[in-house]
C-alpha cells in the first residue's frame, strides 16, 4: 500500500512540477515576489525601533522573508492551482482513479511546496550571510515554523479555493488572509513592537505562530513553553482547515 | 458469487440536487459480466448523473448501487483498481503533452499497460509530444479512452465516448470497445447517438427525465413501438375512403394537416392493403413513406416534445 501511495504521489508531483515550470509567469511571481518584497522592506525595518524589542535587523527580516514565501509563493500560488485544476476537471478526473482525496490534494500541491521549501532555505541562508547573522539559536523551532507554515498555507489554500470561481477571482479571495497576516501576524512589524494589549489576540492569527517560531528560534528568545504554544496554535489552525476542507472542498465546477 | 453474475447492480437509484431537482428518479437495473449496456437519452435526461453514481463520484440520494460487489462511493479503494472511467469531457491539464499525461496516469494505476501500448490502442502513437491543448476534440476523447484502459479494467464506464469524433474515428472506437467486450470487459456507456447504441449494445435503456422509458435488448425495445406509414391523400379524399383500418392491420392513426399517419405492427400487410387500394382507386399517395419500427422511432416517440426542440440545434445527431 505504501509503495503504491508513494508511486502515485511521485507521478502526480512530477506532472505538477512540469506544469509549474511551464507556467513561467506563475513560477516567476512565486520566486521573485517574496525576494523582491523582502529587500524592498529593508529600509522600513531599519527605521523601526528594533532595539526596544531586543531584535536584530536579521531577526526582524528573516521571518518576514519566510512569511512572504508562504503567502505569495505557496498560499496564493496554490489557490490558483487548485482552482485551475478544478475548473479544468482535472480534480474530478483524478477522483475516478485510485488516488485518495488527500493524495490528490497533497500531490497537486507537492511541486509548489518543494519550490517554497527550497526558497525558504535559500532566503534564510543567503539572508543570514548578507545581514551577517549568527546561526539560529534553536534551529529546530525555525524548521518547525517553516514546515508547519507550508502545511498551513496548503490547507488554507484548499479552503480558499472553495470560495474562488476562477483564477482571476483568486486575486480577491486571497486578500483577507494576506492582509491580516501582514498586518497582524508580525510579518512586517514584529508583534513585540505592537501595543501589549493586542498581542494575545494577534498571536492567535493563523500565520502568527509560524513567524514567532522562526523569529524566536533564531534569536533564542523563545522558551520551550512559548514554542509549544506556538506549535499548538499552528496545529490547531491546520486541523481546523483540514476539517473544513474535508467538509466543503469542491472537486468540480459549479453547475 | 453474485458479483460475477451482476457486475453492476442498481436498485431504486435516486439523485436529487441541492436545488431539489430530481435528476435520477428510481432506476433499477443490472449489468452482467462481459455485457455492454448503453444508456441512451437526450441531453439532460440524467445519463451523466446516473453514471456518476455508478462511478462512485457522488453518493445516491436514495437506493443502492453495487459495482463488483462493493459500494463504489464508500468502498472506493476496493472498486477503483478494477474499473476504468472516461468522463464526458476532459480532465487533463492543457499544458501537459500526451505522453506526460498518460505517464502520470500510469503512475497512478496499478498494473498499468506501458504508455506506448496504451497510445497505440487508441491510435494516438505519433502524437506523444503534442500538448493536450493542441489536440482536436476527437484526439482528446481517445486520450481519455487510453487512460481509462490503462489498468486493464474489468468494468469500463464511458460517458459519450465518441462525441466529437469523425465517422472513421467513431468506427475505430467501436471496434476497440467491441474487442474489449469480447475479451470479457463489462462496458457501460452513455450516448446520444442511436446508431452507436444499436451497433454496440447487448442491452440498452432509454432514459427520459430521470426514468427508464424503455429497457431491454434492441429488438425488444423496438418491438414495443409500431411501424409507420405516412402519405398525403389527394383533394376530395378522406380517411374514410380507405378500406376499414382494422382490416389493414392498423393499430392507430393520426391526421396532421394533409398528412395521414397510420401505425401498425404488421407493416407489410398494411402497406400492401393500402397500395392495392390506391392502385384500384387510381389515387396517388404523395410523400409516401413506410418505415419499420426502429430504435430511432422508439427514441423519438419517447423523447417526444423535448426532442423536437433539440433537433433544430443538433439535427445531425439523431441520424
Amino acid at each position: 500500500m505504501n509503495t503504491a501511495v508513494t508511486g502515485r504521489m511521485a507521478a502526480l508531483t512530477r506532472a505538477e512540477l512540469t506544469l509549474l515550470v511551464r507556467h513561467r509567469a506563475v513560477l516567476l511571481t512565486a520566486l521573485v515576489v517574496p525576494v523582491a518584497m523582502t529587500f524592498a522592506m529593508r529600509p522600513v525595518v531599519e527605521d523601526m525601533d528594533l532595539r526596544e524589542a531586543g531584535l536584530s535587523l536579521g531577526e526582524a527580516m528573516m521571518p518576514m522573508a519566510v512569511a512572504f514565501v508562504l503567502l505569495f509563493g505557496v498560499y496564493s500560488a496554490l489557490v490558483t492551482v487548485y482552482v485551475v485544476r478544478r475548473e479544468e476537471l482535472v480534480l474530478k478526473r483524478l477522483r475516478t482513479g485510485e488516488l485518495g482525496d488527500a493524495e490528490i490534494l497533497a500531490g497537486t500541491a507537492a511541486a509548489t511546496l518543494v519550490a517554497g521549501l527550497a526558497q525558504c532555505v535559500m532566503l534564510l541562508v543567503a539572508g543570514a550571510a548578507v545581514l551577517g547573522m549568527e546561526m539560529p539559536a534553536d534551529p529546530v523551532w525555525v524548521m518547525a515554523g517553516v514546515l508547519l507554515g507550508l502545511v498551513l498555507a496548503t490547507a488554507m489554500a484548499a479552503l480558499t479555493s472553495v470560495f474562488t470561481r476562477s483564477a482571476e477571482g483568486a486575486q480577491i479571495t486571497i486578500m483577507p488572509l494576506m492582509l491580516i497576516s501582514m498586518v497582524g501576524s508580525g510579518v512586517v512589524v514584529p508583534l513585540e513592537l505592537l501595543p501589549e494589549r493586542a498581542a494575545p489576540v494577534l498571536e492567535l492569527l493563523p500565520l502568527s505562530p509560524v513567524v514567532e517560531l522562526v523569529r524566536g528560534g533564531w534569536s533564542g528568545q523563545l522558551g520551550a513553553y512559548e514554542a509549544l504554544g506556538a506549535v499548538g496554535t499552528a496545529v490547531a489552525w491546520t486541523v481546523l482547515s483540514v476539517v473544513a476542507v474535508r467538509r466543503w472542498f469542491r472537486w468540480e465546477p459549479r453547475r | 458469487m453474485t458479483s460475477d453474475e451482476h457486475v453492476i447492480d442498481a436498485e431504486g437509484l435516486r439523485r436529487t440536487y441541492g436545488g431539489g431537482f430530481e435528476a435520477v428518479r428510481s432506476l433499477s437495473f443490472s449489468v452482467a459480466r462481459g455485457e455492454l449496456f448503453a444508456l441512451l437519452g437526450t441531453n439532460g435526461a440524467g445519463k451523466t448523473s446516473t453514471l456518476e453514481l455508478l462511478e462512485g463520484l457522488a453518493r445516491p440520494s436514495g437506493g443502492s448501487v453495487r459495482v463488483l460487489g462493493h459500494d463504489p462511493y464508500t468502498e472506493r479503494a476496493a472498486v477503483r483498481p478494477r474499473v476504468g472511467v472516461m468522463l464526458q469531457e476532459g480532465g487533463f491539464p492543457s499544458e501537459l503533452t500526451v505522453r506526460e499525461t498518460v505517464r502520470m496516469w500510469a503512475g497512478c494505476t496499478s498494473g498499468a499497460r506501458p504508455v506506448g501500448a496504451a497510445l497505440e490502442m487508441v491510435g494516438l502513437h505519433g502524437r506523444e509530444n503534442v500538448r493536450v491543448k493542441q489536440l482536436s476534440g476527437g484526439e482528446r476523447r481517445r486520450l481519455d479512452l487510453a487512460t481509462a484502459l490503462l489498468g486493464r479494467p474489468e468494468v469500463l464506464f464511458l460517458d459519450e465516448p465518441t462525441t466529437g469524433l469523425d465517422a472513421e474515428g467513431r468506427r475505430e472506437t467501436w471496434d476497440l470497445v467491441r474487442e474489449l467486450r469480447d475479451g470479457g470487459t463489462t462496458v457501460l456507456l452513455t450516448t446520444h447517438y442511436l446508431e452507436e447504441a444499436a451497433e454496440l449494445a447487448d442491452r440498452l435503456a432509454i432514459l427520459h427525465e430521470g426514468r427508464f422509458a424503455a429497457q431491454g435488448r434492441v429488438d425488444e425495445v423496438v418491438a414495443q413501438y409500431p411501424s409507420r406509414i405516412s402519405f398525403e391523400l389527394p383533394d376530395g379524399y378522406h380517411l374514410g375512403d380507405l378500406p376499414p383500418l382494422g382490416q389493414l392491420g392498423v393499430t392507430g392513426h393520426e391526421v396532421a394537416g394533409r398528412t395521414t399517419r397510420l401505425f401498425t405492427d404488421r407493416l407489410q400487410r398494411t402497406a400492401t392493403g393500402l397500395l392495392t387500394w390506391a392502385q384500384a382507386a387510381g389515387v396517388e399517395l404523395r410523400g409516401l413513406d413506410a418505415r419499420s419500427a426502429s430504435l430511432e422511432e422508439a427514441f423519438l416517440e419517447i423523447a417526444g416534445g423535448a426532442r423536437k426542440n433539440e433537433r433544430d440545434e443538433e439535427g445531425a445527431v439523431v441520424r
